[in-house]
């Protein structure tokens, strides 16, 4: 589309100093954001494996691959891995750290010393994670429940170490997020001028440094009870298992919004970039990130509602709870109304986004149903709970983190992707995605409860479509793997703005310089005024 | 003939409590089917009524609306405070228990229920119960945390260790449905599956009458079959030869066995008893210590019954 040919700069934060030193000791954001990608991808590709062994097992009730402790340890790792090493830093440690500083017209983010450390947190809290699994691995469920996480003969210490620690470096982003969005915009980027990920950034640093604590204080909590015998958690010792499920849930429930809010902040750029159309109610989906990450606090009591807690705490939190689903109702009818009127391409980021709207509503209906008292009571623990978590965390946060890698691919690598094949991929996992988890919102209607490693015969058909779905959904990312790496090496140059967007990461090269912008970038106009600029796609 | 199967969503209702929440998930189901509609509807229109025709220009500036804003937020949210009043409403009923109904105390542990009648009647694994009469459940855990799942009835609640857990339904049809353990409790969780047996209230009487030892004419090895799966033995006993938690029972008896510490012992009338009642006091070689004792779970006659049974088994 471009009239003249673009080229991939010679010098960039890519090649510019060299050597494996100088990464390992870096301390620019863009750097330090690829090598927690680097991770992050190495995390997911071990979950989503140990995934596919999980529902390969479930094809029948009987023994597949492994016996019933193996699928316990295996469904476990998928969790922890999933939550602790890919999801919760996928967005704001590799793309938020990319991009924010771009975004806001930085240099870096406010303490690049700290944000190394930070990756390098997230390497021991990893570590820790490898050696429990080395050591025998955990059976506990990502969710540690007491007394079965104190009496289990399984590596849960090192695990829960490893947690604790990769805490620390959640903390150290969102407080390094904070201070970089408060002092370090480029002049002229009023409050109300910054791109919708930054004020989504910005509430997930809120929810990083407020809730983490509480985990952390939780592991050491069950880490005493174990080695010094302090009955806290454990009813043989004087405990209560239901405390346990407060405190990990206070943190819990708070980290699903540290999942999903950045998420939602890509959703909102991408909506208005491929419909060029200028965001509609900018401050609704502004205010109502903040409106989330305040409610989120509120309603932990909703993950417990048959777990032995007052009948009154549950009437409040189930009351709360649906609080905290009208934001993400408004949210999902700015994005569509910012459509009206647009200029809308279907290019790959978009196409993400499409299959998030679709998906995250599911999920969200489906937390209405779970949100309600007595339905949720026949609906708990079942397979419905794994459809629901899987439509918000991977139909909503992992189609928004894949919708950014295609929105941003070409601004981190000067290269563009293959589109057809980006397309063919999209698809390939929308459908795989849905026949593997619409099939378990019938199974846990049905009653089908989770963590089985058998079940009774009636459940095995929808089993084996969820099954065939998962095989469906690896060929997409197993293709979307080869292009994107492909591009990296032989994809055509993209220029600094391929899809014609008007924030400022748009206007530096692609890859941009290792200082970011040549001279200090003003926020000339807003970073959505679609109504007043268009920007010639450079691609 | 387990009957669960209701329609592709909800299994078929069995108690008094399933109907009303029946109704409650299919008003938020086709709620849902709506919004969706206009969700996906608006999408799909705007895609194609507003796709990019050759370069972009500048677009509208509509960058907000205030009617149809307070329109999308309040609409939601009446519609989600009549479905949290209707199903506080609901939940609440689940723990109101009925003055005239009758107590069965259970209790859960890895990896089987036990069920204790007032008349001095035990049973494991099989719930069984008169229709039409309200039974309260008072339950406690002697390990973990369990959970106690009737998919027929819509009822849930967890099983604590340091507390009872008090539940109540009214069975509404005979039959026989899937009793599920839902929280996850280790390596037999996915087998801690049991039943609940709705017979007539004539029917039940007579259950209780027989239950406490063998039918009249039943020889004591096929009573002590009868108990290998009532009291869930077979959980972890195979009888096909093939190794599970605990050994297989195929040709146990009179086997020589090596235990954990080395030693040997020829598995008699006496080493089945005590493993019944002592069970991780001489454990064979090659399996964990797990087995739960059935002291007051078994009666004299009952083990008497197994051991013959376990003679059979060649």
């Amino acid at each position: 589309m471009s009239d003249t040919a673009q080229t991939v700069p010679t010098q960039s934060y890519l090649n510019h100093p060299k050597g494996l030193w100088t990464w390992l000791s870096t301390r620019d954001h863009k750097r330090i954001g690829l090598m927690y990608m680097y991770l992050i991808m190495t995390a997911f590709f071990a979950a989503g494996v140990l995934a596919l062994l999980v529902r390969f097992e479930l094809l029948t009730p009987g023994r597949e691959l492994m016996g019933a402790d193996m699928y316990n340890k295996m469904f476990t790792l998928h969790g922890a891995i999933m939550i602790f090493l890919f999801i919760i830093p996928s967005i704001p440690a590799a793309l938020g750290n990319i991009i924010l500083p771009l975004m806001i017209g930085a240099r870096d983010v406010a303490f690049p010393r700290l944000n190394l450390m930070s990756w390098y947190l997230y390497i021991i809290g990893a570590l820790f994670m490898l050696f429990s699994i080395i050591t025998g691995a955990v059976d506990t469920g990502w969710t540690f429940y007491t007394p079965y996480s104190t009496t289990t003969s399984t590596s849960v210490i090192s695990t829960a170490m490893g947690v604790f620690i990769l805490g620390f470096s959640s903390i150290f982003t969102g407080l390094n997020f904070i201070v970089t969005i408060h002092k370090l915009r480029a002049p002229g980027m009023t409050w109300f001028k910054m791109p919708l990920f930054v004020w989504a950034l910005y509430a997930t640093a809120i929810l990083q440094v407020l809730a983490t604590p509480v985990i952390g204080i939780t592991l050491v909590l069950l880490a005493a009870e174990r080695f010094a015998g302090i009955g806290i958690f454990d009813p043989a010792m004087g405990g209560d298992p239901v405390l346990f499920q407060h405190f990990f849930w206070f943190y819990s429930h708070p980290a699903v919004y540290i999942m999903i809010l950045p998420g939602m902040g890509i959703i909102s750029e991408i909506i208005s970039i491929f419909s060029h159309k200028k965001i509609f109610g900018y401050r609704a989906i502004a205010y109502s990130s903040l409106g989330i990450a305040f409610t989120s606090f509120l309603v932990w009591g909703h993950h417990m509602f048959v777990s032995g807690q007052s009948e009154l705490a549950a009437i409040i939190f189930s009351f709360l709870t649906f609080f905290v689903g009208i934001p993400s109702g408004i949210k999902t009818f700015n994005w569509i109304a910012t459509m009206y009127k647009g200029q809308i391409s279907l290019k790959a980021p978009m196409l993400y986004a499409i299959s998030f709207l679709i998906l995250f509503s599911i999920g969200g209906f489906t937390g209405i149903m779970l949100g309600t008292l007595s339905v949720d009571v026949h609906l708990h623990d079942t397979y419905f709970v794994v459809s629901h978590f899987h439509y918000v965390m991977m139909g909503g946060t992992v189609m928004a983190l894949l919708g950014g890698l295609h929105l941003w691919w070409p601004k981190i690598w000067g290269r563009m992707y293959n589109e057809t094949l980006a397309a063919i991929s999209a698809v390939l996992i929308f459908i795989g995605f849905n026949a593997t988890f619409f099939t378990q919102f019938f199974l846990g209607t049905q009653g089908m409860p989770r963590r089985y490693y058998t079940y009774v015969e009636q459940y095995q058909p929808l089993h084996a479509m969820s099954t065939h779905g998962s095989w469906v959904m690896a060929i997409g990312f197993l293709l979307m793997g080869y292009y994107l790496i492909h591009a990296i090496f032989k994809g055509k140059p993209a220029g600094p703005n391929p899809w014609g967007a008007l924030s400022l990461e748009w206007t530096t090269a692609s890859p941009p310089p290792t200082e970011n912008f040549d001279k200090q970038p003003l926020a000339e106009h807003g970073p959505y005024d679609y109504d007043q600029v268009v920007a010639k796609p450079t691609a | 003939v387990i009957d669960t199967l209701g329609t592709a969503w909800m299994p078929a209702p069995a108690s008094t409590m399933a109907p009303d929440i029946d109704s409650l998930y299919y008003f938020i189901y086709w709620l849902s089917i709506i919004f969706f509609a206009i969700v996906v509807g608006a999408t799909a229109f705007f895609i194609v009524r507003y796709r990019r025709r050759g370069a972009a220009t500048t677009t509208s500036g509509v960058d907000h609306n205030l009617t149809l804003e307070i329109v999308w937020t309040a609409i939601p949210t009446i519609l989600v405070m009549i479905i949290f009043v209707w199903g506080a409403k609901d939940f609440v009923r689940f723990y109101v228990v009925p003055a005239h109904s009758m107590q069965i105390n259970v209790t859960a542990q890895k990896w089987f229920f036990t069920f204790d009648y007032p008349e001095g009647v035990n049973a494991v694994n099989e719930l069984v119960v008169p229709v039409d009469k309200p039974v309260k459940l008072l339950m406690s855990s002697k390990d973990v945390i369990h959970s106690f799942f009737v998919p027929n009835f819509r009822i849930k609640s967890d099983i604590l260790p340091n507390r009872y857990q008090i539940i109540w339904f009214e069975a509404t049809r005979v039959g026989s449905f899937n009793l599920f353990c839902t929280q996850y409790c280790g390596k037999g969780h996915s087998e801690m599956i049991g039943k609940v047996i709705v017979k007539t209230q004539q029917e039940y009487q007579d259950w209780i009458d027989q239950a406490s030892g063998p039918v009249g004419g039943e020889s004591m090895a096929d009573y002590g079959r009868k108990l290998y799966t009532s009291r869930a033995c077979n959980t972890c006993h195979s009888l096909d030869g093939a190794p599970n938690t605990g050994p297989t029972f195929k040709g146990v008896f009179g086997r020589t066995e090596t235990m954990a510490d080395g030693s040997t012992i020829v598995v008699d009338e006496n080493y089945i008893r005590e493993s019944m009642l002592e069970p991780t006091k001489k454990v064979v070689s090659g399996f964990q210590p797990v087995m739960p004792t059935y002291q007051g779970i078994l009666k004299q006659q009952q083990i008497d019954a197994l051991i013959e049974f376990l003679k059979t088994v060649q």
